[in-house]
C-alpha cells in the first residue's frame, strides 16, 4: 500500500494535493481503493458545485456496493476528471494520479491529515 | 442470541491464499482473492475455482425416499436416472419458496438433495415435518466439503487429473467415487455461474488435500482462485436467480421465472393447490440501465411515476461490461424493449427490459 508523502489525508481515505496555498487536487487513497476492490462507477461532482468538508460530494460504486466520497476540504469545485466516468478503474490502478476533482478557494487545512498520521491510521 | 461464524474444512487455505475472508450465510469465506472483475473473467474465459463448502446436503433412503421428493420438490423426479441431476423450487402450502435445490439420484431408493446455506435449517425442519412413510433423512452437510470448477478449460483441467473418461459427460449428470488425486469424490457437471464446470464433493477431512490436488494441477492453466463476489456477478450475468433475492417465502416459482419446473400435472406437490389457477401478477424481467447508474437490490422500479416493482439483484457486469440487473415487475410491463425508471438513491434512472439470461456461453 503506497502512501505519498507530499499529499494530504482525511479519515475517510481521500487525497489531497496543494497546487497553491487555495487550489488543492483530490482523490481516494490507494488503502481506499483497495479495500472498495474493483471500481465500476463513478458520480463525480459538477464544476462550480460549492463543497463543504466533510460532506458527500461523490460516489463511487464497487462490483459489491456503493460508498460515498467526502469533501477533504471546502471550496468550489473547478474541474472534474471526466476519464474516471469511462474508466473508473483508473482509480484502483493508479490511486495518485486518478484524482477526482480540482477544488478552488480552499480555505485552511484544518482537519487533514500529513503522511505520518495517516500512515498511524492505516498501519 | 450471538451467531457463531463457522469454517468450511478450507478456512485455512483460503487464509494461507489470500483470500478476503467475510461472513456469509453463518461461514466465513473469501469474497475475493485478486479481485471480483479478474476472477469473473477467469471463469468466463478460463478456469476458477470455488469453496462452495457451507451449501447443504440432505440425504434422502429408503423404499419412500421417491414418494418424499415428489411430495416436497414441484418439479417432477418419477423419470430421474441414477447418475443424473435436477433442479427443483420448494414450496412451502402458500406457494412460495421455501429454498431451491438440486436433486442427485445416487441410487435405486437414494437421493441427495443439495440447498442453500442460509436455508438449510429452515429446509430440514421442513422436509421433516413432511415426511411420510419408509424414508431415512439426514443432513449430512458438515460431514461433507464441496469445490466447484468451472469455466471453459474446467474439463481439461480435471480429466489431467482423473482421466477424461471417468468424468460426467453430460450436462446435470453426476459420477460418484471418482478418484481425483487419491481423494474420492462425487464429481458432478453442474455449476452456478453459466459456464461449464463440475462440483466435486469429498468428506470434509480431505478437503484441504482435494484442494491441493486442484490448486497444484491448475498451475499450468493459471487457474484463479475465486470468491464469493464473482460467483453473484456470475450468476446475476447468466441470470441464475438466487433465494433470498429473486425468489422468497412470499414469492411464487411462476413469478420468478421458475414456471419451467413446476409441474402441475403431478398430481400432488407441496404448493400445488396454492398455484392452481393462479395468474402470476408479476414476473422477473432483465434490466439494462440506459441512463447512468447502477441498479442495486431493493431499489423501486416504476413505469410513469408509478411503482411497478423492484429490483432484486444489480451489479455492474464484467463480462457483458454493463450495469444490469433482475426486478421484480408486473407482468403488464415486462416486455422486452419496456421502458421502465430505476430510483437509484432517489433519482430516476432510465431503464430497459431485456430478455434474460445477459450472457450465455458458446455451445
Amino acid at each position: 500500500m503506497e502512501i505519498r508523502s507530499d499529499l494530504f489525508y482525511t479519515k475517510s481515505h481521500e487525497w489531497v494535493r496543494f497546487e497553491d496555498e487555495t487550489t488543492a487536487v483530490v482523490g481516494l487513497t490507494d488503502y481506499a481503493q483497495g479495500e472498495l476492490g474493483d471500481l465500476v462507477f463513478v458520480n463525480l461532482p459538477q464544476v462550480g458545485d460549492a463543497l463543504v468538508a466533510g460532506e458527500v460530494m461523490a460516489d463511487v460504486e464497487s462490483v459489491k456496493a456503493v460508498s460515498d466520497v467526502y469533501a477533504p476540504v471546502s471550496g468550489t469545485v473547478a474541474a472534474v476528471n471526466e476519464e474516471l466516468l469511462d474508466s473508473p478503474q483508473r482509480i484502483n490502478e493508479a490511486p495518485y494520479d486518478a484524482w477526482l476533482c480540482r477544488v478552488e478557494g480552499v480555505e485552511g487545512r484544518e482537519g487533514l491529515l500529513d503522511s505520518e498520521a495517516y500512515r498511524a491510521l492505516v498501519g | 442470541m450471538e451467531e457463531t461464524i463457522l469454517k468450511t474444512p478450507l478456512y485455512q487455505k483460503h487464509v494461507l491464499h489470500g483470500g478476503r475472508m467475510v461472513p456469509f450465510a453463518g461461514y466465513w469465506l473469501p469474497v475475493q482473492y485478486e479481485g471480483v472483475v479478474a476472477e469473473h473473467m477467469a471463469v468466463r474465459t478460463n478456469v476458477g475455482l470455488f469453496d462452495v463448502s457451507h451449501m447443504g446436503e440432505v440425504r434422502f433412503a429408503g423404499p419412500d425416499a421417491l414418494k418424499n421428493i415428489q411430495n416436497l420438490l414441484c418439479n417432477d423426479y418419477a423419470n430421474l436416472a441414477v447418475g443424473r441431476v435436477r433442479y427443483s423450487p420448494m414450496l412451502n402450502e402458500r406457494g412460495g419458496v421455501v429454498d431451491d435445490v438440486l436433486v442427485y439420484r445416487l441410487g435405486q431408493e437414494e437421493y441427495l438433495m443439495v440447498v442453500n446455506a442460509a436455508n438449510r435449517h429452515k429446509d430440514v425442519r421442513h422436509i421433516l415435518a413432511n415426511a411420510a412413510g419408509d424414508v431415512a433423512v439426514e443432513d449430512i452437510s458438515d460431514s461433507l466439503c464441496q469445490l466447484a470448477l468451472q469455466g471453459p478449460r474446467a474439463e481439461e483441467l480435471l480429466g489431467g487429473v482423473t482421466g477424461p473418461q471417468c468424468l460426467p459427460a453430460r450436462y446435470y449428470s453426476f459420477v460418484d467415487g471418482v478418484d481425483v488425486g487419491g481423494v474420492r469424490c462425487l464429481v458432478s457437471r453442474t455449476g452456478y455461474t453459466g459456464e461449464d464446470g463440475f462440483e466435486l464433493y469429498a468428506q470434509a477431512r480431505e478437503g484441504e488435500k482435494l484442494f491441493d490436488v486442484l490448486v497444484e494441477a491448475g498451475r499450468p492453466f493459471g487457474m484463479s482462485l475465486c470468491g464469493l463476489g464473482c460467483r453473484d456477478t456470475l450468476r446475476l450475468e447468466a441470470a441464475m436467480p438466487l433465494y433470498g433475492h429473486e425468489m422468497d417465502d412470499a414469492v411464487s416459482p411462476l413469478e420468478t421465472g421458475l414456471g419451467a419446473y413446476v409441474k402441475m400435472d403431478k398430481p400432488a406437490f407441496i404448493g400445488r393447490e396454492a398455484l392452481a389457477g393462479a395468474a402470476p401478477q408479476r414476473t422477473r424481467v432483465g434490466l439494462r440501465m440506459v441512463g447512468r447508474g447502477i441498479a442495486r437490490e431493493g431499489f423501486p422500479v416504476s413505469l410513469d411515476g408509478r411503482g411497478v416493482g423492484h429490483v432484486t439483484s444489480g451489479t455492474h457486469c464484467p463480462f457483458v461490461g454493463a450495469p444490469v440487473a433482475m426486478a421484480l415487475v408486473e407482468t403488464a410491463c415486462a416486455q422486452p424493449g419496456q421502458t421502465l425508471e430505476v430510483e437509484v438513491r432517489g433519482k430516476p434512472v432510465e431503464a430497459q427490459v431485456v430478455p434474460l439470461p445477459f450472457y450465455s456461453r458458446k455451445k
